[in-house]
């Protein structure tokens, strides 16, 4: 370690780590991606070679101090190198969401004044060209992929590579003052400016400054003992704060290889060719894995299943008991050890999680079972509690201390309060600057003592220390009766069911609850196949009388084990609906990040929630949707709705116990 | 029509050039049946051109009149301002003359890599005993043929299938698998039968976008037989009709569909 390292006089801005590894670490590999078949390697040394490059041509470009440049594309190391080469040039860099569709990027390159845009292919540079007129900052669009683009007028827009090479050539003339304007950087400067993904309004801009992300990537790394030697897969959507945190923030301050797949379809492939060693994924992604194994085992041989049956039931009983150090049996510890060899062993290596030795999931709750799995299988998987406000970290699970009904101790740095209405706060060197243009909500958010609100109700568990969310603030209310109705945390219970993939609740001022749930399709659909049940639409299995029944099943299985807990006992579903559609993002019912928008939904079927509520057996409805390509169509249906038993409340029982 | 070295300008601004193949005066016969008859058009460099016309009309023969898979009774065919002597299919494939199949003709065991592999043989010189051997020679060319299928596999983006065995993939993949072989000869001219046949209105999108592409991308002339008059008449720069062996109609998309004579085939006309 040398003396660059310790917090005084250390880096202070992501380029200055750039700088620092590409000394430290030079033939060490930053970057790889695959293309052609073939992992391609950036070194530091010629990261920081290119970043240089393209510093000098955006400012060839005209490029100022304080600039805004949104970045939009797949994860993909010429797009995550251009991030630093703006900050290198002393512009702020606005990673964008690229699965948004035109109209929601026009309000983001609009409200931000970006002057310029990087993106990844043609499809990003239609939908900026597309919105131009609504964005007027912008001056020039820059490409990573020419594919498609040659026939485009290109007086304002250029390849990638060419503006790198111009920079370079024009080096003489920009070298000198490129290096002022990294100097001038510290810890106060802008880093980045990341857009909530916005479960309620329009997205805000969270402006985050060196000492954020450079602290909290310390101390994060610092936790979990990230060294250089880490391989991460990058394959979250780069706008993510989450994803600026692990694959720029601590992939600098760590100085470990940051791996982007070759498209989007090969992730899986690509994960499993890479080994990550830290590795990180929201519930649903550890969710659509379990599923899959779980489909195929169905699928596979009677003596596989048994095998599989057999060593999964050991290590489900002591997997995570070894994990956390605790005291096993020598036979189960055998037991054990002859199940990774047979089983669990090369099942990790199928899924890619052989090499991982901390694994992370956050962003919304996942199943115990789900998490059990895992964890019985060996893998360091932990959660995390955090937002883009305090730069993520808010609190994490330490090794040893690990469970599926909590998001752990507050990080390092991170103090945590929860006020009388059981909302959290926080306060730590990562919380934001502010939002962009909008003082009114960075008052309401953050207070002069650096509290931030999280919008989330939860409480602490005295004995443990661990923090328990239950649910977002505003959602939680009272039902007409004067109960407790925490839709999430019913919802959530649902979700755990692989036939369920979304569920919403509703309640609030109501005497009784009522659900929407969306089938997976590819677990109801597996068991069709199965039971030789013919279907020609997701439509038609999602209103078929069987899946019905078997929704109805797990309903009253989660009403049963919501009627055992006295506060939210109230919150028991009376009737349901299998809606005819997926939520889905492109039609605004879910955030970019998959979280349910509940106003917007409520808004857009209300028919249907009118008629839960009115005792109907059944109810037409007519749905705008969105397609990929922007097109709108409708579809239609007629629902049929559920009634669900509710099990006796437990107050109920304490009363007759007395 | 008949200026052999000037070209014109598609609406869309692409330079095309002169003619790269004529068809002169073509019958095909095959017994008592006259699958062609007497038909003459050119297909110029860098352009799309479409043979349409309804079932039976002669359009996969006259495809196969081009590929060397049947040899006229009458007529020429021209290529690069020389007349072709009779040939067998693969000589026309070593002239850079590459197609697909209208039922799919891949190798269902073997993965897509190796299908598009299939495509560089003109490539390979290495003997049997370098390839045994596995030295020198054969490794390079491997690694170099390799290398352009990968591009094809990028281009194509159907690297997550890669590996995958093709008799395992849906049809409008396969179909983008044998794109792929075709496009690994390298052809100076690419024929494409019913390259849309069968796939829904996704598939015949991303089927249009790739044709597009390979146009635009590589210049590549491309001469396709396709049912679907829209896809016709959205991708290509001119179009021939047949109906019944004969010529009926020949010039740019707008031309044909206000030809009184192709209207009549596709329509149906009454005879009173």
């Amino acid at each position: 370690m040398n003396a660059s390292d310790t917090p005084t006089g250390g880096p202070v801005s992501i380029p200055a780590l750039l700088r620092r590894n590409a000394r430290k670490w030079g033939a060490r590999a930053a970057y790889r991606e695959k293309a052609y078949g073939i992992w391609q390697t950036w070194t530091w040394t010629r990261t920081l070679v290119e970043v240089e490059g393209l510093a000098m041509g955006l400012m060839a470009l005209d490029l100022q101090p304080g600039d805004h440049v949104a970045v939009v594309g797949r994860n993909r190391p010429e797009l995550y190198m251009s991030m630093v080469s703006v900050q290198m040039a002393g512009g702020v860099p606005v990673p964008l969401y690229q699965d948004a569709v035109a109209e929601e990027m026009a309000y983001v390159l609009e409200h931000c004044g970006a002057r310029y845009v990087i993106v990844g292919d043609q499809e990003q540079v239609d939908k900026v060209l597309e919105v131009q007129d609504r964005a007027p900052a912008i001056e020039h669009i820059l490409y990573l992929d020419p594919r498609g683009l040659r026939k485009y007028d290109h007086s304002r827009l250029h390849a990638l590579e060419d503006i790198m090479a111009e920079g370079r050539v024009a080096h003489e003339r920009f070298e000198a003052e490129m290096k002022r304007r990294e100097a001038a950087l510290d810890y106060d400067s802008t880093c980045v400016m990341l857009y909530t993904s916005g479960t309620t309004g329009k997205p805000k801009g969270v402006v985050l400054s060196n000492r954020n992300i450079i602290e909290t990537s310390k101390a994060s790394s610092t936790f979990d003992k990230l060294s250089e030697q880490e391989e991460v897969l990058a394959y979250l959507p780069m706008a993510w704060v989450g994803d600026f945190i692990f694959s720029i923030g601590q992939a600098y301050w760590a100085g470990f290889c940051v791996n982007c797949p070759e498209s989007a379809d090969t992730t899986m492939v690509d994960l499993r060719e890479i080994g990550p060693t830290y590795y990180f994924a929201p519930p649903r992604v550890f969710e659509t894995q379990l599923t899959n194994v779980m489909i195929r085992m169905e699928d596979a041989g009677r003596f596989k299943k048994h095998l599989f049956d057999r060593f999964m039931g050991v290590a489900k009983r002591v997997g995570p008991q070894i994990l956390d150090g605790k005291p096993v049996s020598s036979t189960d510890r055998f037991m054990y050890w002859l199940g990774n060899l047979l089983v669990l062993g090369p099942l990790k290596n199928t899924l890619g999680f052989t090499k991982v030795r901390v694994g992370y999931t956050a962003g919304e709750a996942i199943g115990p079972e789900i998490f059990d799995f895992y964890r019985a299988m060996g893998i360091n998987l932990k959660q995390l509690y955090g937002q883009t406000e305090a730069s993520v970290f808010i609190t994490q699970q330490p090794d040893n201390e690990v469970r599926p009904d909590t998001v752990g101790v507050a990080s390092p740095g991170v103090e945590i309060k929860i006020e009388e209405n059981g909302e959290v706060f926080y306060r730590s060197p990562g919380v934001f600057q502010e939002y962009y243009k909008n003082p009114e909500s960075t008052a309401s958010t953050k207070d002069d003592e650096g509290w931030v609100a999280t919008g989330d109700a939860g409480f602490i568990e005295p004995d443990t220390g661990h923090l328990r969310i239950i649910d977002r603030a505003k959602d939680v209310g009272k039902m007409s009766s004067g109960a407790l109705f925490a839709p999430k945390y019913v919802e959530n219970k649902l979700k755990f069911f692989p036939n369920i993939l979304e569920a919403v609740v509703f309640g609030g001022g109501r005497d009784r609850c009522t659900a929407f749930l969306n089938i997976d399709l590819t677990a109801v659909g597996n068991w069709a196949e199965r039971n030789n049940i013919a279907y020609s639409s997701y439509q038609e299995l999602a209103g078929h009388p069987e899946v019905l029944q078997t929704m109805r099943e797990h309903v009253e299985e989660v009403n049963a084990s919501v009627a055992q807990d006295e506060m939210l006992s109230g919150c028991q579903i009376h009737r349901f609906v299998v809606l005819h559609k997926e939520l889905d993002a492109d039609d605004g019912e879910l955030t970019r990040t998959r979280k349910v928008r509940r106003r917007i939904i409520e808004d857009k079927f209300a028919d249907i929630i009118t008629a839960l509520y009115d005792g109907s057996d059944s109810v037409y409805t007519e749905t705008e949707v969105t397609y990929e390509d922007g097109r709108k169509g409708a579809i239609s249906a007629t629902l049929s709705l559920v009634d669900a038993d509710v099990a006796a409340v437990a107050q109920a029982n304490k009363v007759a116990a007395e | 029509m008949k200026d052999m070295t000037e070209g014109y300008t598609t609406p869309d601004g692409r330079q095309i050039g002169g003619v790269m193949m004529e068809m002169k005066n073509i019958t095909l016969r095959f017994g008592g049946v006259v699958a062609i008859k007497d038909i003459s058009f050119d297909i110029r460099e860098g352009e799309i051109r479409a043979i349409i016309g309804p079932n039976g009309a002669g359009k996969s023969s006259m495809l196969n009149v081009i590929s060397g898979f049947y040899h006229p009774q009458e007529g020429e065919v021209w290529f690069h301002g020389k007349k072709r002597p009779t040939m067998r299919p693969y000589q026309v494939a070593r002239q850079g003359i590459a197609r697909t199949f209208q039922n799919i003709a891949l190798f269902e065991g073997m993965s897509v890599l190796d299908n598009i592999m299939t495509g560089r043989l003109n490539y390979m010189k290495s003997t049997i005993l370098d390839q045994a051997l596995w030295w020198g020679k054969a490794e390079r060319e491997e690694t170099e043929n390799r290398a352009k299928v990968e591009e094809i596999i990028d281009f194509l983006e159907i690297q997550s299938i890669r590996k995958t065995p093709v008799g395992r993939l849906p049809y409008g993949l396969k179909k983008r698998v044998e794109l792929g072989r075709a496009l690994a000869a390298q052809p100076k001219l690419l024929l494409l039968d019913e390259p849309m046949a069968g796939m829904n209105v996704e598939e015949k999108e991303d089927m249009s976008r790739f044709i597009l592409d390979v146009n635009d991308e590589f210049g590549m002339t491309i001469a396709l037989i396709e049912h679907d008059m829209g896809v016709v008449m959205d991708l290509s720069d001119r179009v021939v009709v047949m109906d019944y062996g004969k010529k009926i109609g020949d010039g740019t998309p707008d031309e044909v569909r206000s030809n009184q004579a192709v209207i009549d085939a596709y329509l149906g006309v009454s005879h009173d």
